[in-house]
C-alpha cells in the first residue's frame, strides 16, 4: 500500500534528481570537453584536483562565505524586529502582512532586475535619491566594483528574504505561550530581559534551522547573481554555484564542472545532516 | 506608536523600490534619465504596456508566449505535485512501513540539492526524449523541485489530523482512499491551500531549468524572457519594468489572498518557499 501511495513521487525524484546526481558524479571521473564528445577518457579524480588547485575555486568559496555570513546576519537580525512586528496588534495588521509578503512573493529574477534599476549608475533611482538628499555629491556605479557589486546584490538578495524568515520565526513565536510573557510581566522584567529570557530560548530551533537553511540556499545561489551581474564585474560576484555553472557551460569543460558540482553537493549533505539533526531534536513527530 | 512607526519604516521599504519600478514603466525616458533626479514625471507613456501587451513581433510577441508558458508550466506541475504529494504525505504520516524513515530523508535531501549539479546529465535526458525547448519537459523538471516540497509540508500537516476521525470511518466500513479523500482532504484544507501557493510561486520562480532547456517561444517562461530584457535593454528600465511588474502579478496576488496560509505552511514546512 505504502508501495503503492509513494512510487509517483518517488519516479519523480528519483529518476529527475537522483539518477543525474549520480551521473553527475560519473561524468566528473572523465575528461569530456564537449557536449557532443565522442572521446571522453577516464581521468580518475584529475577533475577533482583541477577544480581545487584553481584559484577561481577559492575565490568564489571566499565569496560564498562571505554571501553566507553577511546576508544570513542581516536577515536574522532584520527578519527577528520584522516577526515582532508582525505578531504585534498593529491596527490594519492584515495589510502590513500583506504588504510584507509581497518582496516574498516577487518572482527572483524580476526582484533582481528591479534592483539593477535601482542601482544603476545613470539614471538608478538610488543615485537620484541620494544625490537629492545632498547624501553624496556624484553618481556611483553601484555595481561597478567588484566588492561593492557583491554587497548589492547580498541588500538586493536580502531584501526578498527578509519576509521570508520573518514569517518563519512568526510561525515560531506563536508557538510561544502567552503564560510565559504574562509570568514575565508579574516578575516586572524589561523587555530586553523577557526577549533574552523568553522569546529568545523559544526561537532557538526555528533560528538554528534558518541558520541551516539559508546557508544552503548561499551554496546554490544563482539565479539573482546572473540576472542583476552575470557574476561580475572581475568576477567580484561570482559564488560557488555560479563559477560550476561557468565551469561547465561557458569553458565548455563537463568533467570539471561535474567535479565542482559534486563538492558542492557533498557540503550541502554535510549541512543537510546537520538540518535533519536539528528537526529530529525539535518537535517534528514524523522523524 | 512606535510600533506604527516601525511598520510603517517596514512598509515604505517594501513599496519605494516597487513604486519608483511602477513610475519608471509609466515615464517617459527623458523624465527616466533626467538628472537632477525627477520624484515625479512631467511626462506619461503607457507605450511600453501597449508594447508588451499588444506588440507584434519582437518584445511582446516574445513576452506573452512566455507568460503563457509559464502560466501553463506552472499550473501543470502545481496540480501533480499536489496530487502526486497527497498520497505519499498520506502514507508517511499514517502508514508504517519499512525503510519509512530513511526514504523520507531522501526526498527532504533531494530538495535540499543544487539544480546546477543535475543540469548536464538532465539536458541529455530531456534531449533523449526530445523534451528540450518543450513545456512538458520544463514540467517534469519542475516537478522534481516542488513534489519533494509539498511531500514534506503534507505530511507534516497531515499527522496533526486526529486519526479517530479516520478510524471511526473505517469502522463503518471505508476504505483507506475513502478515509483519506472524505475526511482526511477536508481537514487538511489549510495545509492543501498553503501547499498549493508554496508550490506555484517555486514554479512560476524556477529560472535555471527553464534558461538551460528552453530556447524559443515555444516553452520560454517569463524569468527567462525578463532575464533577456533585462541583458539587452539596458537603457530602457521602463520595458524591464513593465514586463517585470505584469510578471509578479500572479504569484504577488495568490501570496496576499493566501497570506493567512503562509505562517501555517511555514510551520508545517520548515523549508524555504
Amino acid at each position: 500500500m505504502a508501495f503503492w501511495l509513494l512510487l509517483p513521487a518517488a519516479v519523480a525524484v528519483f529518476g529527475v534528481v537522483l539518477y543525474p546526481i549520480l551521473r553527475t558524479l560519473f561524468i566528473s571521473f572523465f575528461h569530456v570537453d564537449s557536449a557532443l564528445a565522442t572521446d571522453t577518457p577516464f581521468v580518475g579524480l584529475e577533475n577533482y584536483g583541477t577544480a581545487v588547485t584553481d584559484p577561481g575555486f577559492w575565490a568564489a568559496m571566499g565569496r560564498t562565505l562571505y554571501f553566507t555570513v553577511v546576508s544570513t546576519a542581516i536577515e536574522l537580525v532584520i527578519g527577528l524586529g520584522l516577526a515582532g512586528l508582525l505578531n504585534a496588534k498593529l491596527r490594519a495588521r492584515w495589510l502590513f502582512r500583506a504588504i510584507v509578503v509581497i518582496p516574498w512573493a516577487l518572482p527572483t529574477i524580476v526582484n533582481a532586475a528591479m534592483w539593477k534599476g535601482v542601482f544603476n549608475a545613470q539614471y538608478g533611482s538610488l543615485n537620484g535619491v541620494l544625490t537629492t538628499l545632498g547624501i553624496t555629491d556624484h553618481y556611483v556605479a553601484w555595481l561597478g566594483d567588484p566588492f561593492l557589486a557583491l554587497n548589492m546584490v547580498i541588500l538586493a538578495d536580502a531584501w526578498k528574504t527578509i519576509p521570508l524568515v520573518a514569517f518563519f520565526l512568526l510561525a515560531g513565536l506563536t508557538t510561544i505561550p502567552g503564560e510565559l510573557y504574562e509570568a514575565a510581566k508579574v516578575d516586572r522584567a524589561s523587555w530586553p530581559r523577557i526577549f533574552r529570557s523568553v522569546v529568545l530560548p523559544m526561537l532557538v530551533p526555528s533560528i538554528s534551522i534558518v541558520l541551516v537553511l539559508r546557508t544552503v540556499e548561499a551554496f546554490k545561489v544563482f539565479d539573482i547573481v546572473y540576472a542583476m551581474t552575470r557574476g561580475g564585474p572581475a568576477n567580484g560576484t561570482q559564488t560557488i554555484a555560479f563559477y560550476a555553472y561557468i565551469k561547465a557551460f561557458s569553458d565548455q569543460d563537463f568533467g570539471v564542472g561535474s567535479a565542482l558540482s559534486f563538492l558542492i553537493v557533498l557540503a550541502i549533505l554535510a549541512i543537510t545532516t546537520l538540518y535533519l539533526r536539528l528537526l529530529r531534536r525539535s518537535e517534528m513527530s514524523l522523524l | 506608536m512606535l510600533l506604527h512607526l516601525g511598520a510603517l519604516v517596514v512598509a515604505v521599504a517594501v513599496l519605494a523600490p516597487l513604486g519608483w519600478s511602477a513610475l519608471a514603466s509609466i515615464s517617459s525616458q527623458a523624465d527616466l534619465v533626467a538628472r537632477p533626479f525627477r520624484w515625479w514625471p512631467t511626462a506619461f507613456t503607457f507605450d511600453r504596456y501597449a508594447e508588451i501587451l499588444t506588440g507584434v513581433g519582437g518584445v511582446g510577441e516574445t513576452f506573452r508566449a512566455a507568460m503563457l508558458n509559464s502560466t501553463i508550466v506552472a499550473v501543470a506541475t502545481v496540480v501533480i505535485a499536489i496530487i502526486v504529494g497527497v498520497l505519499g504525505a498520506y502514507a508517511f504520516a499514517r502508514l508504517r512501513f519499512r525503510f519509512r524513515r530513511p526514504t523520507l530523508m531522501v526526498f527532504l535531501v533531494s530538495y535540499m540539492l543544487p539544480q546546477v549539479a543535475l543540469l548536464i546529465p538532465l539536458y541529455l535526458i530531456l534531449s533523449t526524449f526530445g523534451l528540450l525547448d518543450t513545456r512538458l519537459g520544463l514540467v517534469v523538471v519542475n516537478c522534481s523541485l516542488v513534489i519533494p516540497f509539498t511531500l514534506w509540508i503534507l505530511s507534516n500537516y497531515f499527522v496533526t489530523i486526529p486519526q479517530e476521525l479516520e478510524e471511526a470511518a473505517r469502522v463503518d466500513g471505508t476504505t483507506r482512499m475513502g478515509a483519506l479523500f472524505r475526511i482526511v482532504l477536508p481537514a487538511a484544507r489549510p495545509g492543501i491551500f498553503a501547499a498549493i501557493m508554496f508550490s506555484f510561486l517555486l514554479a512560476w520562480d524556477e529560472f535555471m531549468y527553464a534558461l538551460i532547456f528552453t530556447s524559443s517561444d515555444a516553452a520560454k517562461t517569463v524569468p527567462v524572457a525578463i532575464s533577456e530584457f533585462a541583458g539587452r535593454y539596458t537603457t530602457d528600465f521602463g520595458l524591464v519594468a513593465a514586463g517585470g511588474l505584469i510578471a509578479a502579478i500572479p504569484p504577488v496576488l495568490i501570496a496576499v489572498i493566501f497570506q493567512r496560509y503562509v505562517v501555517s505552511g511555514m510551520a508545517s514546512g520548515a523549508v524555504k518557499g
